[in-house]
């Protein structure tokens, strides 16, 4: 069934009338999700582009649509407070988009989601796409396709690189879910390779990393002895000078950790391929699986 | 953002930890009114955003207004790791006995605030991580409770064994801390080191706080703590104008949508060779206005003999992209070529738009780092 979700998944879309609530909910239907309700206080009771339900609270739409995920596009201010009032809310996974929450938030957010067994994907990240099936997030939806690939990522654009790739070159994927680019986030590397090593649509991976932090380390370790499919991995940042923040808020290296080339290394040791460009990936890919 | 030594104790200081009274001076007559002041002996130190200060010089120890100002006076224009120092710290000089560590980061891991403490203080803990990583006692904390009681005390006795007195210190030293941390919005927080004086009194003389950029809504007052001479000018004009933007030393100019494909572009345009004048994303937006800021500040940097977009239009269209390249463009007098790399939803309209125009264009990313590296010569 791919990961996280599929297309029976009803969602709620928390920030629905924002700019880029509307715009990426328009996109979402358009791909097929069943969007069966919007949230923006104040502002219940109206519809949204005259067939998505509007409702105060996320209480009220869970009640009255049965909506079990939620994609929240907030501001960074109303992230926090979102994301707690879905988890009470009876929602079990939560996609937050919107970039730029403070990090204490998200270490005060996740005792709560964890008390409640809620997922949480992101914040600050495209989102997930089980081609075919459903769309949470912004990912563009006409660059993948179904197939076998599961991708997981820490980055957006990059990401759509190198399905675009996967896609040109015939190798459709089973999910591709950008986990976000801040430093505490609720799905994990890790997290996301377990999930696809328990799924039986999967059947190779391509993970694409990037400096900052220990992920692909922890990644590469538990693939050597758990996972017996085959993986290809891209790491970015090689030329990024240490103590600078590449954007992302996770992607800095700090006393001389989270290096490119320590994470390569790593991967290596545990035979997993990693490629020097994004355009390698896809014939790393062919040469181990078979 | 990081900020300087006297500012992380002001906040240190609000929160109750034992910090020396210090103050800052700008120039060595201020430093040696500022010691009198204070009381001599002092400390002088200089205010720079790096590690690493004592060994370049830029901390010492006076008994007199002489070596106040002969030290004042030598540190003040000092260049410490490529930073100059224009401010130094004049604090109370102490006795010390013994030194700790205590320091607080987000730890990635557990999703928590991550306590560690070690009676190694006054190196860098990094090294004594990596050498002897049994001497840290770490202690994720909850935050819905904070660092609680027990928990402190337990690393204090484990850094202090035998005198329940300083690991009394020591404990009530790490919960301020973890306040400090969590309502300043840190993302790191640390004292090294933590001191004790001949008569077992704690001081915290050193104080390191790194801020998180993302909670500055609710902080206002931290722009003002932003030292705005320390900052390189181009990121300096970067941040004001929204745009996340590293300097290299390269002379590619990059402009790309999202941070992890503008990483991947940095690195594609070394492994053909050629080097980077910096990292920048440009985000979603197709506005002009973003564009011609992005290519202004790429542009002050004389070394930028070519300027390369790397583009994926994903939801943004391209030809709304190539439209905003080709206005921010007309509208400026650019003497270096510019290479064009737009890929996704319209990239074939985006070309055709393209090739009406003296830009560069091409259709892979490889391409793209290819032809810019050829420009360039």
């Amino acid at each position: 069934m791919a990961i996280f979700c599929d297309a029976t998944t009803k969602v709620v879309v928390q920030g629905i009338t924002g700019r880029d609530g509307s715009f990426h909910t328009r996109s979402m239907l358009d791909y097929g999700t069943d969007i069966v309700a919007g949230v923006t206080p104040g502002r219940g009771g109206q519809m949204f582009e005259g067939k998505v339900p509007v409702f105060d609270t996320v209480a009220t739409a869970v009640r009255e649509t049965g909506a079990t995920a939620s994609v929240i596009f907030v501001p960074p201010f109303a992230a926090a407070g979102a994301i707690y009032e879905a988890a009470d809310s009876g929602i079990d996974l939560i996609v937050c988009i919107t970039e730029g929450v403070p990090t204490v938030d998200m270490v005060k957010v996740m005792p709560f989601l964890d008390e409640r067994g809620v997922r949480l994907i992101g914040p600050n990240c495209p989102g997930i796409i089980n081609p075919g099936k459903i769309k949470l997030g912004i990912m563009p939806g006409n660059i993948v396709k179904p197939g076998k690939v599961g991708v997981v990522s820490r980055s957006g654009t990059l990401t759509y690189e190198v399905v675009y790739q996967l896609t040109i070159n015939e190798l459709g994927q089973s999910s591709c879910l950008g986990i976000g680019g801040d430093p505490v986030l609720g799905t994990t590397f890790m997290d996301t390779i377990q999930a696809f090593g328990d799924d039986d649509e999967t059947k190779a991976l391509v993970m694409i990393g990037e400096i900052g932090g220990d992920a692909e380390e922890r990644a590469a370790d538990w693939i050597k002895d758990n996972l017996d499919i085959p993986v290809v991995a891209f790491i970015a940042g090689r030329t990024a000078p240490p103590g600078k923040r590449m954007g992302h808020a996770g992607a800095i290296v700090s006393g001389g950790t989270g290096t490119a080339a320590e994470k390569k290394m790593a991967l290596e040791a545990a035979g997993i391929p990693v490629a020097d460009r994004p355009v390698d990936i896809v014939p790393q890919l062919r040469e181990i699986w078979t | 953002m990081n900020i300087h030594e006297y500012q992380a104790k002001e906040f240190f200081r609000r929160f109750g930890l034992p910090v020396p009274a210090g103050r800052v001076a700008t120039t060595s007559e201020e430093a040696v009114s500022l010691a009198r002041e204070i009381g001599l002996p002092a400390m002088v130190k200089a205010q720079v955003l790096t590690g690493g200060r004592g060994k370049a010089g830029g901390v010492k120890f006076c008994r007199t207004d002489d070596e106040v100002r002969k030290h004042a006076d030598a540190i003040l224009g000092m260049d410490i790791k490529g930073h100059m120092v224009r401010k130094v710290l004049i604090t109370g000089a102490l006795d010390i006995a013994e030194e700790y560590y205590i320091g607080m980061l987000i730890d990635r891991n557990s999703k928590r605030v991550l306590l560690m403490a070690s009676a190694e203080g006054g190196v860098e803990i990094e090294q004594v991580a990596k050498e002897t990583p049994e001497k840290i006692f770490k202690q994720p904390i909850d935050p819905r409770f904070g660092l609680l009681e027990h928990e402190a005390l337990h690393l204090g006795l484990q850094l202090c064994p035998s005198d329940i007195r300083k690991a009394r210190q020591l404990a009530t030293a790490m919960q301020k801390l973890a306040k400090v941390f969590m309502h300043c919005d840190a993302s790191l927080a640390e004292i090294n080191p933590f001191v004790f004086t001949p008569a077992a009194e704690g001081h915290a003389i050193d104080a390191k706080m790194n801020l998180d950029d993302n909670a500055q809504f609710r902080h206002p007052d931290y722009e003002e703590l932003r030292d705005l001479e320390e900052e390189n000018p181009a990121e300096r004009a970067a941040r004001e104008a929204n745009l996340s933007f590293v300097k290299l030393e390269g002379n590619i100019g990059c402009i790309v949508n999202g941070a992890g494909l503008a990483m991947a572009t940095m690195d594609l345009v070394q492994y053909y060779g050629g080097m980077p004048a910096n990292f920048l994303d440009i985000g979603g937006s197709s506005n002009p206005d973003k564009v011609v800021n992005a290519l202004n500040i790429i542009l002050a940097d004389p070394n930028v003999r070519a300027i390369l977009f790397n583009i994926f239009g994903g939801i943004t269209r391209c030809d709304d992209v190539a439209a905003g390249i080709i206005t921010a463009t007309k509208r400026m007098d650019i003497k270096v070529p510019i290479v064009v790399r737009l890929t996704g939803t319209n990239e074939e309209q985006a070309r055709q738009m393209l090739a009406e125009t003296d830009l560069v264009s091409a259709s892979t990313m490889d391409e793209a780092v290819q032809k810019a590296i050829e420009v360039v010569g």
